[in-house]
């Protein structure tokens, strides 16, 4: 099996302030990881140094074995929607047809293959029926969905979210779950939440980032990783994580 | 109302309304989307520099103008670029510092400098012949760089993180967006002057933002609402005696509080 991502001793220092120190991650092709930890813990960083966003202080990351800057079309990104301005006047269908931008050359022109991708993506996460839906108009989960799409129109093979059900409600989330389920048949994906309870249920990995990143490559979280990573485990029990992602306790 | 049409000086005048509608439509739109009223308002009032050094040396204080926004739009291009904290700060600066060599240079200027006011305040009904020729070059280069770059700069407006994801060289979009806004507030400093500039940028699309379903319908809807303001600003100017600049503003406001009552009451809203 391929490796889709490899980080190697990774460090990212802005100004003095050190916010990711000596990270280490190998990923195989079609994984699905959910990398958590504190909000200010390095996890959006850590997305924007896998995307090229920014350059790391020291270290590499290899996408498919080669730098990120000859990859960059290999991974697609779906950001907060929280980010962007929704009384923007665009619709759905512009919205998800600007990732077919960085695709050619600055004055071709969008072709007919381009608006098949557009309509496969919005198809794939069920909201081809919203394309000529204003964004400003749509709910939290469709707005969600159409960022996938979008993510999804780059013909990514990683897949990168940041905080993904931070604003929709449970209902959605569950679905919004299933259908990250289907894409994982073929892609890559990593997704980063400071919400263990939402992550854990669904992922086949996971890791623990607060500046440093624990990882065992599976999907328990000990008590270790959770000291470490919040520093205050019984306040995130107390939340009602699922039982299941802790070790077995051998007391008595 | 036919006799404001015997006066070439009017004739001019409603020739630059239109002209100037179409530029600053089409810019304001990304200024208001894209929320960057304040940096135009720097590019508008650093072109100040640029007409008081026209004046000493000696050439069309336009030009003048259209080198120093230049100037600056590169400046903040930059600024942004090196990602430098207290950006706003920088842009006050860059703002005042314009206007205050502006003002230097005028004063090193040998003898009288005319019409200094009609560059603060705008005076539509001076504008001569080579002027519209001027503003209509201005308005074909603004025409010709958006409908190239259109897609890119939709792109950069509404998700500049996600643009430079897929690779798009978002600095150079951003930078250039800038220039053509440079450009647009060169043509409205003989409109309505330099320090009213921004509100005609930002008023018409401000409006429009609430009706238009995209940002071609949002241009078109800006130009439109622009040129009804500024012919009745003019208008009014002329039989009231008024400067037309500030008269085109207060039409202009109006219009806007007008478009915020329909909006609360839902007119139009459900069509968007």
């Amino acid at each position: 099996m391929k490796t889709a991502l490899k980080i190697e001793s990774l460090s990212f220092h802005f100004d003095e302030l050190k916010i990711l120190e000596d990270i280490n991650l190998s990923l195989p092709e079609k994984e699905f990881i959910g990398i958590i930890g504190p909000n200010g813990g390095g996890k959006t960083t850590l997305l924007k140094l896998i995307l090229g966003i920014l350059e790391p202080t020291s270290g590499k990351i290899l996408i498919f074995d080669k730098p990120i800057k000859y990859q960059k079309k290999l991974v697609g990104y779906v950001p907060q929607y929280s980010n962007f301005d929704t009384h923007f006047p665009i619709t759905v269908w512009d919205v998800v047809l600007s990732a077919r931008l960085g695709k050619s050359s600055l004055l071709a022109r969008f072709t007919k293959s381009d608006h098949e991708i557009v309509s496969d993506s919005l198809d794939k996460v069920n909201i081809l029926d919203l394309k000529n839906e204003l964004i400003g108009n749509l709910s939290g989960g469709q707005k969600q969905r159409v960022l996938i799409a979008r993510a999804l129109a780059t013909e990514p093979k990683i897949l990168l979210l940041d905080e993904p059900t931070a604003s929709i409600d449970t209902k959605a989330g569950k679905s919004f779950y299933d259908l990250l389920h289907q894409l994982n048949q073929t892609i890559t994906i990593i997704l980063v939440s400071h919400d263990i309870g939402a992550v854990s249920q669904y992922v086949n990995k996971i890791a623990c980032l607060n500046k440093k990143m624990i990882f065992h490559d599976s999907k328990e979280i000990t008590n270790e990783m959770l000291e470490a990573t919040y520093e205050c485990p019984v306040d995130l029990i107390a939340h009602g994580i699922p039982h299941r992602v802790f070790h077995e306790h051998n007391h008595d | 109302m036919i006799e404001i049409f015997q006066y070439d000086f009017m004739i001019n005048a409603i020739i630059a309304s239109v002209l100037a509608s179409i530029a600053f439509g089409i810019v304001g739109t990304y200024v208001v989307v894209k929320r960057i009223v304040f940096i135009s308002g720097g590019i508008s009032h650093s072109a100040y520099g640029g007409i008081g050094l026209a004046f000493l040396v000696g050439f069309n204080p336009l030009v003048g103008g259209i080198l120093f926004s230049i100037g600056s739009a590169g400046i903040i291009a930059y600024l942004r670029k090196k990602g430098i904290q207290f950006e706003d700060t920088l842009i006050g600066i860059l703002w005042a510092f314009g206007m205050a060599l502006g003002v230097i240079f005028i004063d090193l200027a040998p003898g009288y400098a005319p019409n200094l006011m009609s560059y603060l305040f705008g005076n539509i009904l001076t504008i001569g012949v080579s002027e519209l020729y001027l503003i209509l070059s201005l308005d074909l280069i603004i025409l010709l760089i958006v409908g190239i770059f259109f897609r890119q700069f939709q792109a950069v407006t509404f998700d500049e993180e996600f643009a430079s994801t897929i690779g798009l060289p978002v600095n150079l979009i951003y930078t250039l967006l800038l220039i053509v806004i440079a450009l647009t507030t060169v043509i409205l400093i003989r409109l309505v002057g330099i320090i009213l500039v921004v509100a005609l940028l930002s008023i018409p699309s401000a409006i429009s933002i609430n009706f238009a379903k995209s940002l071609k319908r949002m241009m078109f809807l800006s130009t439109l609402l622009g040129l009804i303001f500024t012919i009745f600003g003019l208008i009014l100017s002329f039989y009231l005696n008024l400067a037309s600049g500030a008269a085109i503003i207060v039409v202009s406001v109006i219009g806007y509080l007008i478009s915020l009552l329909l909006k609360s009451k839902k007119i139009f809203i459900k069509n968007r």
